[in-house]
């Protein structure tokens, strides 16, 4: 039997809520003479664990708070846990607020660059698929256009078209599918949908039952960042069903 | 230490666009663009060669341009290097945020970027050494060294900024201060024997300055004169010393820099 795509063991983090925000060193130093350094612990993540296999989609469902997106940065190494081990075997492609990390003054052209070297692609690998990004981006001759130009939409269907380029093995995506227009929204559900079919692994977000549902073939429950349960979409899609009403 | 060169391979593409970036970024919608980076230093020269030339009496000598520009130079790289460096965590806090990329990469290139435009900028040094009759002898070999030792210093103290800057944001006030203080302490456009003969003891003040022994190893390279071991010794252990505090306080606590920024 194969071995699963990712792991998530045991994984918990905490954080340090301070009680007030202590960031310059005067106050740092008054305080910490005083002993008035004071920490509310909290813990976003509880023992956390679960295994995915090659072509799971799993639907992450919870209220807000419940500790979803603090889970979704861990597993994508942004955030470490604090107690724990995440395993990932593969690439894994963040979907997470298209050209969040773009810089304004570069033209669309030199933010392919930089962007794909951030989620690690290659120099080579860049210029070998640049025609195919400019063109899924639809973004034409604005592509030697600085981004502090761009519209919001045009910005996300840039950093839709980067990250998708690649096949990952595992595919992060919070509530993205809502890019652009109708026609775009077509074309990148069918990327993704060729994506699913290709056997990617996904962790889902979103607070609709009815695209999660659509989907993915499993999902989980966070509650108050504890997982309540996992398994195969239809009971669980149910029970979460019954918590919202309760 | 094996999965730290096997990231680093990984990521090197990154660290090559965000040095590229830098230097692009620097001079767009100027003018002249990267001729500034051989302008700049050129013009600031003429200006304190008139001021202190006249002030200190030592406009009669030839060589003063060459002394003041070899000092200013590596003063200004090692400014603007840490400057970068502290803040490149929280200008790139957007990217930390939502994509893992080993953290290092962002102190380690401001500080790379700067040091392409500063041996670029080294051109018109050679240049106005050569106009004003400093002409080079072979120990002009010899600049690889403090050049060497400078930039490992720079990365050093940056590493220690860029980690101390995202926990208290009041370094940034207090390191420009701090600049000041070294400048001013380099002899950037005195002469440092010029003190020490009425005041021999203060020279400790100029020795204890990494930096300032970092220029005065560059300037007997650069007037062929025999080098002052002593000084380079002492910058070289100073630089290694910061860069492995800056790395260790760096790894320490880069895991805890998504919470604050």
């Amino acid at each position: 039997m194969a071995k699963p795509v990712l792991e998530v063991e045991h994984v918990s983090m905490q954080f340090n809520l301070s009680k007030e925000k202590v960031d310059n060193l005067k106050e740092y130093i008054i305080k910490s003479l005083k002993g008035q350094i004071s920490y509310n612990e909290f813990w976003a993540l509880k023992d956390v664990s679960f295994s995915l296999n090659k072509g799971d989609r799993l639907g992450i469902l919870g209220m807000n708070g419940a500790g979803k997106s603090t889970l979704l940065k861990v597993i994508a190494g942004v955030l470490k846990a604090t107690e724990g081990k995440v395993t990932a075997r593969g690439k894994i492609v963040p979907l997470l607020e298209l050209g969040a990390g773009f810089d304004k003054q570069y033209t669309g052209a030199e933010n392919i660059y930089l962007y794909g070297s951030v989620l690690g692609y290659s120099r080579s690998f860049i210029d070998e698929k640049y025609d195919e990004i400019v063109e899924f981006s639809e973004l034409g001759d604005f592509i030697n256009v600085p981004i502090k130009n761009y519209s919001s939409g045009m910005k996300a269907r840039l950093g839709f078209a980067i990250a998708t380029v690649v096949e990952p093995e595992i595919l992060i995506l919070d509530e993205v599918l809502a890019v652009g227009d109708a026609k775009f929204r077509k074309k990148s559900e069918a990327k993704l949908q060729k994506m699913f079919d290709k056997g990617v692994t996904v962790l889902f977000v979103s607070h609709s039952l009815k695209q999660v549902k659509r989907i993915c073939n499993k999902a989980m429950i966070l509650e108050h960042g504890t997982l309540k349960d996992i398994g195969d979409i239809g009971p669980i899609s149910e029970e979460y069903r019954q918590m919202l009403e309760a | 230490m094996k999965v730290f060169v096997k990231n680093f391979m990984r990521y090197r593409f990154l660290l090559m666009e965000l040095i590229k970036k830098g230097i692009k970024l620097k001079y767009r919608r100027s003018y002249l663009g990267i001729l500034w980076t051989l302008l700049e230093p050129l013009l600031t020269t003429i200006v304190l060669t008139v001021i202190f030339g006249s002030l200190l009496n030592r406009g009669d000598s030839a060589s003063y341009p060459v002394y003041i520009l070899s000092g200013r130079l590596l003063y200004s790289f090692f400014s603007s290097g840490t400057n970068g460096a502290m803040k490149s965590i929280r200008t790139n806090s957007s990217m930390i945020k939502k994509v893992y990329v080993p953290k290092y990469m962002y102190p380690l290139s401001s500080v790379i970027y700067n040091y392409v435009i500063f041996l670029i900028s080294l051109i018109v040094l050679a240049v106005v050494s050569v106009f004003l009759g400093v002409f080079p002898t072979w120990r002009i070999l010899l600049a690889v060294i403090p050049l060497v030792i400078l930039l490992v210093l720079t990365v050093g103290v940056g590493m220690l900024l860029s980690t101390m800057a995202v926990f208290f944001r009041d370094l940034e006030y207090l390191w420009s201060v701090a600049l000041m203080l070294i400048m001013y302490s380099s002899a950037i456009f005195y002469y440092v024997e010029d003190i020490t003969e009425k005041h021999p003891d203060k020279a400790i003040l100029f020795d204890l300055n990494p930096l300032y022994c970092c220029i005065a190893v560059f300037r007997d390279a650069v007037f062929g004169q025999p080098v002052h071991w002593g000084l380079c010794a002492y910058a070289a252990g100073f630089g290694i010393v910061s860069l492995i505090a800056g790395v260790i306080l760096f790894y320490k606590k880069q895991d805890k820099f998504i919470l604050y920024i």
